[in-house]
């Protein structure tokens, strides 16, 4: 069981789809969202529950869409 | 504690470890998806902002892609004409010496038309800290070849890859202004991995805290893509900045304080 527990939440109409963030992302927890937001970017989303808050794809992404929380799990 | 949080159970403020600086506005970049010009306005914010400057900081814009620095960076801001920030740059700081001063230059403004005052900033040693976007190319005004284009690189002014023999060498001016005696701190960086952003973000903490020593003129350079002017998707520009750009433009410490 992994100790720490993250989330992302991506600011969609601020992405910009240059999937930056995918490749970065260890736990294979980034992927384009198949919808388009108003500027016509296919926009970052998170996949699954296997985030761990390490900040890889905050720190890369030239927009600044991504914020990261992270728990410690007891 | 089970693992069976849910997402709001996580997404709360005390849980938050990065969120986007409150020293960027909320406009939205000019800049291309996947264009390293973010990453770096972003980093120098934070950076601004931990050291809580944003009162005691002037910014610089240049002429280029990041012409409209001034929107995205909530400081205090002023644009210089083509190549003039150094110059700029050096009248605030004597102006105002105890305020932190920094210029935001891309390779066309800082290495073309901006080359004799940038020189000369640094030879008179200055007390500014430079920030210098290197992505090989006049990205703004449609890809045509810079000074810092690789040679062999295909621009829309180079077709065939620019050829030596007659459009002449890359220059590689962070090198060149290393040499002399008034530049005091000279580093380049990347940021286009997480790694690489942690370290350009010290050496741009570096570059910060030197200014208040008056010792000279601290210069960063931040090797970038461009994937417009490239022809490429951001990801396969990263890479072929890897493969191309590092090998010409290592990243490191040039001159370090002794």
């Amino acid at each position: 069981m992994a100790k720490v527990k993250g989330e992302i939440v991506v600011n969609t109409e601020r992405c910009k789809g240059c999937e930056l963030c995918v490749p970065v992302c260890k736990e294979q927890t980034i992927a384009m969202s198949p919808n388009l937001n108003s500027k016509g970017y296919h926009y970052a989303s998170s996949t699954n529950e296997d985030c761990n808050g390490c900040t890889n794809c905050a720190l890369v992404c030239p927009d600044g869409a991504i914020t990261v929380y992270r728990v410690k799990l007891n | 504690m089970s693992q069976l949080l849910t997402s709001e159970e996580i997404c709360q403020p005390e849980n938050m470890v990065y969120h986007r600086t409150c020293l960027l506005t909320d406009a939205a970049l000019s800049y291309c998806p996947g264009c390293g010009h973010g990453t770096a306005h972003r980093l120098i914010m934070e950076t601004i902002e931990e050291m809580n400057l944003q009162a005691d900081t002037i910014g610089v814009a240049p002429v280029g892609c990041s012409v409209l620095a001034y929107d995205f960076m909530d400081i205090d801001m002023q644009q210089a004409a083509h190549g003039r920030a150094p110059a700029v740059a050096t009248g605030i700081k004597r102006l105002y010496p105890d305020k932190f001063v920094f210029t935001y230059q891309g390779d066309g403004d800082l290495a073309a038309i901006g080359t004799g005052e940038t020189i000369h900033a640094c030879n008179r040693g200055e007390n500014i800290t430079i920030f210098f976007v290197n992505n090989g190319i006049y990205g703004m005004t449609g890809g045509q070849m810079a000074p810092t284009t690789l040679p062999g690189m295909k621009t829309a002014t180079s077709p065939f890859g620019r050829d030596t023999a007659t459009m002449g060498y890359p220059l590689k001016i962070t090198e060149l202004i290393a040499n002399l005696p008034g530049t005091y701190y000279v580093t380049r960086q990347a940021v286009h991995t997480p790694a690489s952003v942690r370290k350009a973000k010290k050496a741009i903490e570096k570059a910060i805290q030197y200014q208040k020593l008056n010792k000279g003129l601290c210069f960063v350079e931040i090797v970038s893509n461009c994937n417009s002017g490239w022809k490429m998707t951001p990801l396969e520009s990263n890479k072929w900045m890897e493969e191309n750009m590092f090998p010409f433009y290592p990243l490191g410490d040039i001159k370090v304080p002794k």
